[in-house]
């Protein structure tokens, strides 16, 4: 097994290794050892139990999923507990969840390369990765939350002859913008940053067809240094391009909510909240999908804990962000002195939903504060734990803001209860199962860290590394060709 | 008429005189040859009907039955022709156009629909030869334009696919002529001993054809006898009135006349004889007038909270039992002489000072006060109340009351009359007996056996829509046609007849009981047509030609004069002595006929089913209801399954709160748990008839109830068990949802309305959003502004409207599972909200329907301009365009926006697509709906008014629920005409758009709700205009 033949620089990783929290990179590292290691996890396919495991139980909800889907369009959402006044309830919840989630994907690759924050890197590929997924399973939901889903395209600006355009005053409108633009430039920006690692695999590979498939998908990638400056212009201007919709798509998410005027969503302070929000999901997520990966690929050289120290404060900010917004929202409804703000901030807190209120706030505004302790941001098991129950949080929250908004408004005779259905639980958990079973197969069939990134990183850190590095001065060119040449 | 010939009956049994018994059969086909009878015989007999037992060839059956006679009802004759698939034989389209049809254009009929045997006058809107609608007509004394909801919803009975479709005999498929045959043989031998062996059973028969028919049969067969039994009617007001003034007489009121009502345990706004007339007499006087003085005042005294309680100003609740020493102790102290002490009641003791108030002010206004009693008190309350209205002079010319003749054809004591043919069915005296219409065998009191002793009756007959558990009972059942499908006539409460027109031919080939009797005399093949054309021939007024005055008669829906005659009596000094007064251990039981199934004859209709029962919104269910101090010493909530005891026998029934009702006392109602009943009602409620005994038809004491530890779901479309009791109704005062003063408070500030509203609806000009609505439009003619005001203080939460809307706009019916999770499609519902104590609350009832805001919050946020506003108005809902995103919904303030979640419509059952009105698209699942204005009223409106070359008058147009509306509490027009009816309202200063402070400029307003409560009784105003 090639990753058991490569040297071990920084002695076992276990996860609770490299408690000193400094090193994005362990130190020990070359050039062919990033490479090696990386591209093994692909190329050679080592067995692995936990991966074969977590497979199967993607592919379980996946069903569930379909199952779920050919229900939902037999007879309409109507299967679902959706009723009047509660008229979004799971669905959307699931939706704003997902593309919350799908935030950290771009936030890290983006902000953080123009920031220059090296610690991304060794995260960035898995995190976008993370994000187009999130936002595949997320697309799912206001499309098949219709009730004619046949029609989405009528969402769209097309030529028809009906010479009909979308209404473009309804945030749903600028939704499907939002989304679908998000999603386009993260696959671009994805894509364009897997090139030289698709390259790499095409060189490594043994098999003729992964050759052939990998060779088409890398665009005829030489590693020349012209090459080398065109993909670095692309990707920063990506990056740049990427950079403002880390904000967009989460403020038109929230829009859906304060463009309305019902009491508990018409507010100014959704914009904001709403992507410190999708951040705080995003790292919470990315956490999640981190430290048991590191563990079943051994990859605690390269997502170290100074990387999950760092998302931990950045966990902490958004999340301290996040309270804040609870806070004024809560001040808010009684400052206004506004009857309806009022009224629907004291039934969120005393109505008949009013644990999953408590709870959102334990889980969001309490739990995290245990971060301020590096000795909670070094300890994986601690941290796995407080990222689980900060998506369980956040998931809350939307349900918080859509459930509890809806269920009592205006008119008390229109007021109404929402109970889950099976098939609400079927569509959410098959989500799941699909970003999972997506997640799965990017582990197997692409690198989940950046090859020539690391191998930078590798370059960079040399000299704080302890030099164990290759002697010369090698730029991210020599690296490529020298690997281009060693396979 | 528009009736097609059937078969010849006449031309083929003509034949057959003196032919009897098993050749019958083969003798008819023998002489009849002809293509007509070859037709009949293959309208009887499709090739499908041995499939008739599998549910999909039974659905073909219908089908094919359903769609050749809707056309046959149009006139065309082309036998088994089918809309749906195309026949195999070759057909023809019209070459003529038949007369008075122009496709796509609704004709109107006017006709009768009766409860319990007295009619409410209809006018029936027909396309293409089905009734898809009916409306009040405003002719008839007991409608005067008015609808229920029960009457309405006939409607969808007469396309019910689980109706009776066949004649059977033990409950195998057979024809009409064979039991014709059966019957003349058994008839035969009864005429040999003068009918000793014949019975008839009817429900209550105003009908004077029906009437004369029974008086030839009871002619021939001397010996014969008929009964009568209706369950649910006003027995006890027969039987007080016949103890106070010594014979049979009808009570007529003129609550228009009344300044101070009192309805002893009275439900007349809603149940009972002459309801649409008396609420509107209510209605017309719930306006202050200009001097502000001119509101009726209503006291209702009541054990159940009922429509009439909620709208009362002063509501009492006691106890069934107590209402007569209530009733006593005030018309002593009113003077009614020659009465004894009333009996001992700690309740009604306990409320001296508002006996007190109220005799003043019943004295106050003599000669305008009136004193109802419901037919739920023993006669003696009834006889006490005439005495009490005689010493009040309320029954003097112009006063509130008068008598007349009774209109029932034989006025007899019903359940005495059940129980002797009981009795002589159980000595097996009866060899014969036609049930003709009613379902004995389940409505019977517990303790009158019909069930056991009709078993040993060798021939009986049953004819009934259904094939019920009287149907079971009976050798023979006969399919009825339903009363929009035949001839007939009907009285209503004054005595005026309607001559019933058929609007389409029998879709399942039922016959009358008309026709049924015409057969059994001897005529077999004669009409119902015929018929009632000979009972009237005779009536003709003199100097009248007989086919102008039938055409009149008919045309309008009432025939001239036939009210019956004022009778003047006075009661008679000594009501002889009070009756005991039963007092027992446990619980009062009150029995009730359901408020929407009636007895159980409305059980399989769906929009009864779902139309939210007044006041308890409860849905599909009937409740043990109980107040809410009851239920917490019971340990009880809504939906815990009780066993309840009474007179040894039990039922178990879920318990259901009202608040308001009156303490140690439950109401129970009739009309469900049946056993035979179609797939709708199947398997809903408990059945109270189980208990009910005919020595205590109103209420008894003595019901003791045990907790089962079962429950049930309630299907209440007002949501109530997660909030507290008065939560809504104190956030909707405070809100300003609902605005309420007294008409004193509103002498004093008459802009009570607008006091202290929450952020005042922002003005023209105060927002960035304040472009003018809508837009001039220069030099052309100003365009209709269309908007609507509801007067809440005429609403009494009866419902009519919600049903009318359901017919009018194809509204599906969703089932009770989709109920309890608040998916009902009700474009109009009436809200209700309790105020104040729960022992006796306030209650608020306010219908919300689209508001068809100017600045409308769906319309922004809809993704696909699925709705938009049009140039008059309306905010318009675009079916087809809509890809159901439901933010619409999400976004509306009011909450008036309904989803198919699923195909809520039926688009599956033949019979049911022919109750849809064509004007307005049937929808499918996954799109939004909501009220529209009624807008195919508009368009239709605007044609005519076109064709004329002239503008929508005022009054021309009216929306469905308008149209209903007894009270007349729905105003709708043109709010840009200064001088419409609704313009008007909309400048009186009670107008108050709901949640305007939104700037969503709302087109349906309200005006606030006056109360008239006496000064005496609330000596402390309420603070009702919040934050005044």
């Amino acid at each position: 097994m090639a990753s058991e033949s490569l040297p071990r620089p920084g002695g076992r990783g276990d996860g609770e290794g490299h408690g000193d929290g400094r090193h994005v990179l362990a130190p020990g590292h070359t050039f062919a050892t990033v490479t090696d290691k990386i591209s093994a996890l692909v190329l050679t396919r080592p067995f692995n139990w936990r991966w074969f495991a977590g497979f199967s139980a993607s592919i379980a909800l996946v069903m569930l999923l379909s199952m779920t889907v050919v229900n939902l369009l037999t007879f309409g959402p109507g299967v679902w507990g959706l009723d009047s006044p509660v008229m979004w309830a799971w669905d959307i919840t699931n939706f704003v969840w997902w593309i919350g989630i799908g935030h950290a994907g771009t936030l890290i690759s983006a902000i953080l390369l123009l920031l220059k924050q090296e610690w991304r890197t060794s995260i960035n590929r898995f995190a976008e990765a993370m994000t187009l997924f999130a936002v595949a399973c997320a697309g799912l939901f206001p499309l098949l939350h219709m009730g004619r889903p046949w029609f989405f395209y009528w969402l769209t600006p097309y030529p028809n002859t009906m010479a009909m355009w979308p209404q473009w005053r309804s945030p749903l409108v600028w939704d499907v913008f939002a989304v679908s633009t998000y999603g386009t430039v993260s696959l671009l920006f994805w894509y364009v940053g897997l090139i030289p690692d698709l390259a790499t695999l095409r060189d490594r590979a043994q098999n003729k067809l992964a050759r052939i498939i990998y060779a088409v998908l890398a665009l005829g990638w030489r590693g020349s240094a012209i090459h080398w400056h065109r993909y670095r212009t692309a990707y920063l201007l990506l990056a740049g391009l990427a950079t403002p919709l880390v904000v967009s798509v989460h403020t038109v998410v929230s829009l859906d909510f304060s463009g309305g005027i019902e009491p508990g969503w018409h507010s100014t302070i959704f914009p904001p909240y709403f992507v410190a929000g999708a951040i705080y999901s995003g790292f919470a997520m990315v956490m999640t999908l981190a430290i048991p990966l590191r563990k079943a690929f051994e990859l605690q050289d390269m997502i170290t804990m100074k990387h999950l120290d760092n998302m931990a404060k950045v966990m902490l900010t958004t999340g301290l962000l996040v309270t804040y917004g609870y806070g004024m929202e809560a001040f808010f409804s009684y400052y206004s002195a506004n009857t309806y703000e009022g009224f629907l901030q004291h039934n969120r807190m005393t109505g008949p939903y009013w644990h999953t209120y408590y709870l959102l706030i334990l889980c969001n505004c309490i739990t995290i504060q245990f971060l301020w302790l590096p000795a909670v941001r070094r300890n994986v098991y601690m941290l796995f734990a407080i990222s689980i129950v900060v998506n369980i949080g956040m998931w809350l929250e939307r349900y918080v803001i859509i459930v509890t908004s809806l269920h009592r408004d205006f008119v008390p005779a229109a007021w109404g209860m929402f109970r889950a259905t099976f098939w609400d639980y079927g569509m959410y958990w098959g989500s799941i199962g699909l970003f999972f079973f997506l997640l799965f197969i990017f582990i197997r069939v692409l690198p989940v860290i950046s090859i020539a990134e690391m191998r930078e990183l590798v370059h960079e850190t040399a000299g704080r590394n302890g030099g164990h590095g290759h002697g010369h001065v090698a730029g991210p060119e020599g690296a490529s060709s020298s690997v281009t040449t060693g396979a | 008429m528009r009736k097609t010939s059937g078969p010849d009956f006449s031309a083929l049994r003509a034949g057959l005189d003196g032919q009897t018994g098993p050749r019958f059969w083969r003798s008819l086909e023998e002489l009849a040859e002809t293509d007509e009878f070859t037709h009949y015989l293959h309208r009887e007999f499709p090739e499908a009907a041995s499939e008739w037992a599998d549910p999909t060839g039974r659905r073909n059956f219908l089908r094919l039955m359903g769609a050749s006679l809707a056309l046959a009802g149009v006139g065309v004759t082309a036998p088994g022709c089918d809309v749906y698939n195309d026949p195999p034989e070759k057909i023809l389209p019209y070459v003529r156009q038949p007369e008075n049809i122009v496709l796509g254009k609704a004709l109107h009929y006017a006709t009768a629909v009766s409860l319990g045997g007295v009619g409410t006058g209809v006018v029936a809107e027909t396309h293409e030869g089905r009734p898809t609608m009916l409306e009040g007509n405003p002719k008839h004394p007991d409608s005067l334009g008015a609808i229920d909801a029960l009457t309405q919803a006939s409607l969808l009975g007469l396309y019910d696919p689980d109706r009776s479709q066949v004649v059977a005999k033990a409950r195998a498929i057979s024809t009409y002529d064979s039991f014709l045959g059966a019957t003349l043989g058994v008839m035969d031998a009864q005429r040999a001993k003068k009918g000793a062996g014949l019975r008839l059973l009817t429900p209550s028969i105003t009908s004077p054809t029906l009437a004369r028919q029974i008086r030839a049969l009871l002619a021939e067969f001397p010996d014969a006898k008929w009964h009568q039994y209706e369950p649910a009617a006003p027995h006890a007001a027969r039987a007080g009135l016949k103890l106070a003034f010594g014979r049979d007489v009808s009570v007529r009121h003129r609550v228009r006349n009344a300044n101070v009502i009192l309805a002893l345990d009275a439900d007349f706004l809603a149940n009972g004889v002459g309801r649409l007339a008396d609420a509107r007499g209510y209605g017309i006087r719930r306006d202050p007038g200009p001097d502000k003085n001119g509101m009726n005042r209503l006291y209702a005294v009541e054990p159940t909270l009922t429509v009439t309680g909620s709208s009362a100003d002063h509501r009492l609740p006691l106890k069934a039992a107590d209402v007569l020493p209530f009733a006593l102790t005030l018309a002593r102290k009113l003077g009614v002489s020659g009465l004894p002490e009333p009996p001992a009641s700690t309740a009604v003791a306990a409320q001296a000072r508002f006996i007190e108030a109220l005799a003043k002010d019943l004295q106050a206004h003599k000669g305008k006060s009136l004193v109802l009693v419901g037919a739920n008190q023993p006669p003696y309350v009834h006889a006490l109340g005439a005495a009490i209205n005689h010493a009040l002079g309320n029954d003097g010319p112009d006063g509130t009351v008068e008598y007349a003749e009774p209109i029932e054809a034989e006025p007899v004591d019903h359940f005495a009359s059940l129980a002797d043919l009981c009795k002589a069915m159980a000595a097996g005296k009866v060899d014969v007996l036609f049930v003709l219409g009613g379902n004995p065998a389940y409505t019977a009191p517990a303790d009158v056996a019909f069930a056991e002793s009709v078993k040993k009756v060798p021939f009986k007959v049953h004819l009934g829509l259904y094939e019920d558990e009287t149907a079971a009972l009976c050798d023979w059942h006969v399919a009825e046609a339903h009363e929009l499908e035949a001839w007939g006539d009907v009285r209503g409460r004054d005595g005026t007849v309607t001559i019933q027109q058929p609007l389409i031919a029998p879709l399942y080939g039922g016959v009358s009981a008309i026709e049924l009797i015409s057969g059994v005399l001897g005529h077999p093949g004669r009409e119902g047509y015929e018929t009632v054309r000979e009972t009237w021939r005779d009536k003709t007024p003199k100097g009248q030609d007989f086919e102008t005055f039938w055409r009149t008669s008919i045309h309008d829906g009432v025939v001239a004069g036939t009210a019956a005659a004022v009778v003047k009596v006075e009661p008679k000094a000594d009501l002889g002595p009070v009756p005991a007064v039963e007092t027992g251990e446990g619980f009062e039981l009150v029995f009730r006929p359901d408020p929407t199934v009636w007895d159980g004859r409305y059980t399989n209709n769906g929009w009864l089913q779902e139309l939210p029962k007044p006041v308890t919104k409860l849905t599909w269910d009937n409740a043990a209801f109980m107040s809410l101090a009851t239920a917490e010493r019971l340990g009880a909530v809504d939906g815990d399954v009780f066993e309840v005891a009474y007179k040894g026998r039990k039922v178990e029934a879920p318990v259901m709160v009202l608040p308001g009702h009156a303490e140690g006392s439950i109401t129970v109602h009739f009309g469900y748990g049946r056993s035979r009943t179609g797939r709708v009602g199947s398997g809903t409620g408990f059945n109270a008839f189980a208990l009910w005994t005919s020595d205590a038809p109103g209420f008894g004491p003595g019901a003791s109830v045990r907790k089962t530890g079962a429950t049930v779901r309630l299907a209440s479309t007002q949501e109530h068990r997660n909030v507290d009791w008065n939560l809504p109704g104190n956030t909707a005062k405070e809100r300003g949802i609902v605005r309420v003063a007294t008409q004193a408070e509103y002498r004093e500030h008459p802009d009570f309305a607008h006091h202290g509203e929450h952020g005042h609806e922002p003005k023209k000009g105060d927002t960035l959003y304040n472009a003018d609505f809508p837009p001039p439009t220069p030099g052309s003619e100003p365009d209709y502004q269309w908007g609507m005001v509801i007067n809440l203080s005429a609403c009494t939460g009866c419902e009519a409207c919600v049903l009318a809307c359901q017919a009018e706009n194809n509204i599906p019916v969703v089932g009770k599972a989709q109920v309890l999770n608040s998916r009902e499609m009700h474009w109009l519902e009436i809200d209700r909200y309790y105020e104040g104590d729960p022992a006796n609350p306030s209650v608020h009832h306010q219908p919300r329907l689209c508001m068809h805001c100017e600045k409308a919050p769906c319309e922004v946020v809809c993704p696909v301009a699925a709705t938009a506003h049009d140039h008059e108005g309306l905010n318009v809902m675009i079916y087809n365009r809509c890809v159901g995103t439901r933010y619409c919904s999400n976004n509306c303030p009011y909450k008036v926006r309904h989803f198919n979640f699923l195909q809520f419509a039926d688009l599956r059952t033949p019979s049911l697509a022919l109750v849809n009105n064509p004007d307005v698209t049937v929808r499918t699942r996954g799109v939004m709906e909501k009220c529209t204005y009624c807008t195919q009223r508009i368009s239709q409106a605007r044609y005519a008014a076109e064709i004329k070359g002239g503008r929508i008058a005022d009054g021309d147009l009216v929306t469905a629920c308008q149209s209903a509306c007894p009270t007349r509490a729905i105003v709708f027009g043109d709010i840009a005409d200064e001088s419409t009816a609704v313009a008007k309202l909309k400048a009186d200063e009670r107008n108050y758009g709901m949640l305007a402070e939104l700037n969503t400029r709302p087109r349906t307003s309200y005006l606030a709700k006056l109360r008239n409560p006496n000064p005496e009784i609330e000596t402390q105003t309420e603070p009702t205009h919040h934050g005044v």
